[in-house]
């Protein structure tokens, strides 16, 4: 199901409408409460959490960027049931990454209303402050970006973004679209039941077609998966070997940033800080004394090629982690290379479906002959 | 120059593959001593971390031993077992760390000719192959 209704806004007032529609969902009971990106008292936007229609007015759910990945709000919202039905505003990788989280029982989408915003990427949010600094709005990123280009002043939206190849988000309830749309325009599309009930509450009732929408996430999709490509080729071609990826990673001083900001690092206490990983002094001369040398702290290409097996099969491709970074250690290639080469392994593509079961979490007699080649 | 001596890191299944190296032993059926031989209660239990910490800390290959599907103590620990290995292999591959490094293979307790061969192989094939590319490396890393 899909059925688009188009709503046009005036100079500087996009934020307005959205916040019309969403108040509306309050107002008339749809949901209890609303995790949207709203902007703050000083200037920043950060996901929000509005009970109270009134307080929709801060709304900025297309503000390039993103400071924490939402699909750990809506995990820490939804995990243990509230008996309460709450909307949320998420980017297409933070609802990628939260249906991995509801698959480990660690988020659930039984009272959630899921509602996606077109994402042309975010800035690291030091460049979008600058930015702001020198008069970026949303509204002259979403202009620039619909135009064909999200770099503005010298700087560009994050590595990740740029091979991002979900622009548009596949599960959601309802869909904030802008991809295709008419300068002053936006189009809210219902993409559930669940969406369709939702936008009926918002006082919408159009059934457009999608316009040139259709084309224009095509081309766009089409431009990032190339983008993507080559730079997977550029990966594999430059970081082929243990030794490579030591070097990528020799900056890593094991503050374990990257796995807390990463949305799919899923266990609830990390290996790395157990007892496992608090060696002895004796251990580390034993070490060093092997070879005369040992680098400190240790451990960290041990820790990037674990947290590889952990997530592999769940990396939504986000660049949380490189920007959580306080070393500009380069993890987001090295995470989505490994993503890429697990998933397709399996078959399986992270935040694609509910039903697909997570490849370790299945086995089958009949399988995956190829890894021992034995045949009885 | 002495010959290149492979070390091969194996884990073995306390039930099958452990049992088999333990009949091998019993009758007298030599295979080669490059296998340092980790006694674990199942193969689905070998955690990638194990393998991992192996390559890293210089060993030339893994070996997984686990019973023959339908076979498993535990029931579906050994099919656990493939699925992480294929699983791990892919991330390995990447950096240069293939197949024929880390292998898992099935040998049933009773199949002391079979450990036997499948050790030669190994040896072998790393033999021809030559030190893990991660021999240079720093312990710990
Ligand atoms: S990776 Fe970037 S472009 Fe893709 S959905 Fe997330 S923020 Fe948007
Ligand atoms: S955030 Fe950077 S420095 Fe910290 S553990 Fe991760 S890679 Fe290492
Ligand atoms: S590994 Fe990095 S890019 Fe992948 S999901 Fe985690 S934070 Fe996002």
């Amino acid at each position: 199901m899909s059925n688009f209704t188009t709503v046009s806004y005036k100079k500087d007032e996009l934020n307005k409408e959205l916040a019309t529609l969403l108040s509306a969902l309050l107002e008339k009971k749809t949901v209890d409460g609303i995790m949207v990106p709203c902007r703050q008292p000083s200037g920043t936007v950060m996901q929000t959490l509005i009970t109270d229609p009134v307080q929709t007015a801060q709304v900025d759910p297309f503000a390039p960027v993103a400071p924490v990945s939402s699909a750990k709000l809506a995990s820490s919202l939804t995990a243990k049931p509230s008996g309460k039905k709450i909307a949320l505003v998420m980017r297409s990788c933070e609802i990628r990454a939260l249906i991995e989280l509801v698959k480990l029982n660690q988020a659930s989408l039984d009272n959630t209303l899921l509602i996606a915003q077109d994402c042309f990427g975010r800035y690291e949010n030091k460049d979008f402050y600058a930015l702001q600094e020198k008069g970026l709005t949303t509204e002259s990123f979403i202009q620039a970006a619909q135009g064909g280009t999200t770099a503005t002043d010298g700087l560009d939206v994050i590595e990740a973004c740029t091979v991002c190849e979900h622009p548009v988000a596949a599960n959601a309830d309802i869909r904030l679209c802008l991809i295709g749309a008419d300068a002053g325009t936006f189009s809210v599309e219902a993409a559930s039941e669940k969406g369709e009930q939702a936008i009926k509450d918002m006082g919408l009732s159009g059934s457009d077609n999608a316009g040139k929408r259709a084309d224009a996430v095509k081309t766009l999709v089409a431009a990032r998966q190339d983008a993507f490509t080559q730079k997977f080729n550029e990966y594999r071609e430059k970081i082929n070997s243990f030794q490579a990826l030591e070097e990528n990673m020799v900056k890593c001083v094991n503050c374990y940033n990257c796995r807390v900001a990463c949305p799919v690092c899923y266990c609830k206490e990390c290996v790395f800080v157990t007892d496992t990983f608090r060696h002895d002094g004796d251990q580390f001369l034993g070490w060093a004394q092997h070879k005369g040398t040992l680098k400190m702290p240790t451990d960290t290409v041990f820790y990037h090629l674990t947290r590889m097996t952990h997530i592999g099969n769940f990396c939504v491709g986000c660049g949380q982690c490189t920007s959580a970074c306080p070393n500009d250690v380069n993890l987001t290639m090295a995470f989505r290379a490994a993503a890429k080469v697990s998933q397709d392994r399996f078959g399986y593509e992270s935040g694609r479906s509910l039903d697909e079961a997570q490849p370790l979490t299945v086995f089958h007699d009949d399988e995956l002959v190829e890894v021992t080649g034995q045949v009885k | 120059m002495s010959e290149f001596e492979p070390q091969i890191v194996a884990f073995f299944c306390n039930w099958c593959t452990f049992t088999a190296a333990d009949l091998a032993g019993t009758s007298r059926l030599a295979y080669p001593p490059n296998l340092k031989i980790v006694r674990v209660m199942c193969s689905g239990m070998v955690d990638p971390k194990y393998v991992i910490k192996a390559f890293l800390n210089g060993a030339d290959g893994v070996l997984i031993g686990g019973c023959w599907p339908g076979d498993c103590h535990y029931i579906n620990g050994n099919l656990k077992a493939r699925r992480r290995v294929a699983h791990l292999t892919e991330i390995l591959k990447q950096y240069g760390i293939g197949e024929d490094r880390f292998w898992l293979r099935w040998i049933a307790a009773s199949e002391g000719t079979m450990l036997q061969e499948v050790a030669r192989e190994m040896t072998e094939k790393i033999k021809a192959l030559g030190p893990s590319p991660i021999k240079t490396q720093q312990e710990a890393a």
